[in-house]
């Protein structure tokens, strides 16, 4: 049971970074899974050169689908919209690190799908890993 | 301390060796601990060999063989139809319509009576407790036959609210609230509404999906007008459930599926119905499931209803006694807070664990519970959860298995750095 939940996962869980709102985000997006209710909201600020400048996510859920949301937001400032909508789940799951059964992976994948919807403009399907 | 006493748990050790799964360890080598039958019970040996018997010795399809198989077949369906009836106190076989489960039941009685009675002025009466299956149909219908839908609001603990249930029920054409919540384990007080929802000229239509299985339900005794159950609640195999409604009401209702088997005549034009219950079971129906959830009624009887809802009582008050003693580390129990108010279901949760990462934890340690909304997403907005976990108890479990649940939890919190 120890080395279900990293240090740095309940890290990420009890102080979520970048968590909060944007004043002006460029865009953002929303979605839930409907499984089992978690939410998660991104929003992204986009500067003159196209490059992602500031990342604010919002929302509810467990550890997992919210640690992961957090670190997603720490490695995407400075990617174009185009990079972000390309961004492969490998990019989450290894942060995420051993355990995730395949119960758990719809809360490991919500934050790169919403951040995903953000670039796009539209909601994107679920991540590969999930069929 | 015990809950059980020594007679009891003999018999109580017979039922769990009946269960063939629960000697099965998991992958991490742990007892099973299985705290999820409100979403689907287990099954004994002896539902499992009814399934293997029918398909190796009586299998055909029904009503229509002339030769022996099939008459063995029908003959087994139609007894199993029997069984549910005497199960439930039902007038008369007729009475009992075969479906795949506690949904598509409702839906029958939503399409075919809520079509056919339905309209602007009318109004569904539901409460706040309701399981998506009891408030989805009715939601639609309300869309498509312009009735109105109301609801009988619930407090914290999920005891329904009376004081204002004359006035609700003014235009009233169906009450339609579920016996036991799946969420909290509240038990609707059936006497205080049934003759008032009658009174005032409206049917009642009643969820028992998580009665049917644990207590003595008599739908005579409570007059209720339709009532819906799953047969995988109850020891019986998934893709079988039954609706039981009144003859006069059956009869008036139209078909809601159409097909074979549910015919009488015939033309290129025009089709005139079968009698009661074939009206409602178009096509081939599942055969091998209903008598199989025949024998689960079998084996329900012989164990004794009262002994199946005296045991649910017993472990749902060892289980809040020992659950309690971890409410000073934050663990919040929601529901009726004596075992007798309520059927063998606790939702909780645990300090700032999410229900979803407590429930993982536990089932590293083998314990089975539920997380998340339990497919009653407006009561947890109501209530302000974004999510609970589930634990509910069925007549194979044991002091051993709160034990068990105790105990991960307090792992989970060794985990999780809880205080």
């Amino acid at each position: 049971m120890d080395d279900f939940y990293k240090e740095y996962i309940l890290d990420h869980y009890r102080n979520p970074r970048n968590f909060g709102h944007l004043e002006h985000p460029t865009t953002k997006a929303e979605d839930l899974n409907p499984l089992c209710g978690d939410t998660i909201t991104m929003e992204l600020a986009v500067d003159d050169a196209g490059k992602v400048s500031d990342v604010k996510f919002s929302g509810r859920g467990c550890a997992i689908s919210q640690a992961s949301a957090s670190m997603l937001t720490e490695s995407i400032k400075g990617l174009s919209l185009e990079e972000v909508a390309k961004l492969s789940p490998d990019a989450v799951l290894e942060k995420v690190g051993i355990g995730i059964s395949p119960t758990r992976m719809k809360c490991a994948l919500l934050g790169l799908k919403v951040l995903k919807s953000a670039a796009l403009g539209e909601i994107a399907s679920w991540p590969d890993e999930t069929r | 301390m015990s809950a059980i006493a020594t007679r009891e748990r003999a018999k109580l050790d017979r039922i769990v060796a009946d269960f063939p799964i629960l000697a099965k360890p998991t992958s991490r080598g742990k007892r099973l601990v299985y705290l999820d039958s409100a979403a689907s019970s287990q099954k004994p040996r002896a539902v499992i060999d009814a399934l293997v018997h029918y398909y190796e010795n009586d299998n055909a399809n029904i009503h229509r063989g002339v030769y022996e198989l099939a008459a063995r077949a029908t003959e087994a369906f139609e007894a199993a139809r029997a069984k549910v009836a005497r199960f439930v106190n039902a007038a008369e076989s007729a009475e009992i319509i075969w479906t795949r489960n506690t949904t598509e039941s409702i839906n029958l009685v939503s399409f075919s009576w809520g079509l056919q009675n339905l309209g602007p002025g009318d109004a569904i009466l539901t409460t706040q407790l309701e399981h998506h299956s009891n408030l989805v149909p009715w939601q639609l219908l309300a869309a498509k036959t312009g009735a109105q839908l109301r609801f009988i609001p619930a407090d914290d603990t999920g005891n329904l609210i009376l004081d204002g249930l004359d006035a609700l029920l003014d235009g009233v054409k169906l009450v339609a609230l579920t016996h036991i919540s799946n969420t909290l384990g509240s038990i609707a007080p059936l006497e205080a509404i049934v003759p008032r929802a009658h009174a005032a000229g409206a049917l009642v239509l009643l969820d028992a999906a998580q009665s049917v299985p644990h207590m003595p339900v008599d739908v005579q005794a409570l007059d209720v007008d339709f009532l819906a159950a799953s047969g995988h609640k109850m020891c019986g195999p998934t893709g079988v459930g039954f609706l039981y409604g009144k003859r006069a009401l059956l009869e008036a209702m139209p078909p809601f599926l159409t097909g074979g088997d549910m015919i009488k005549r015939v033309s290129y034009e025009t089709t005139s119905f079968n009698e009661l219950p074939w009206k409602f079971e178009a096509g081939t129906s599942n055969v091998a499931d209903a008598i199989a959830l025949g024998t689960a009624v079998d084996y329900l009887t012989e164990v004794g209803l009262d002994w199946v809802r005296e045991h649910d009582i017993a472990l749902t008050a060892y289980a809040l006694e020992r659950l309690r003693t971890l409410e000073p580390r934050g663990l919040a129990l929601y529901g009726p807070p004596r075992a007798q108010d309520r059927g063998g279901v606790i939702s909780f949760n645990f300090a700032d664990v999410h229900a979803h990462d407590l429930a993982s934890l536990l089932d590293l340690e083998g314990v089975c519970v539920r997380a998340g909304h339990h497919c009653t997403m407006p009561l947890m907005d109501k209530m302000g959860w974004p999510a609970t976990a589930r634990a509910s108890f069925y007549l194979y479990n044991t002091e051993e298995d709160i034990d068990a649940l105790v105990a991960a939890i307090e792992k989970a919190a060794t985990v999780f750095k809880v205080a």
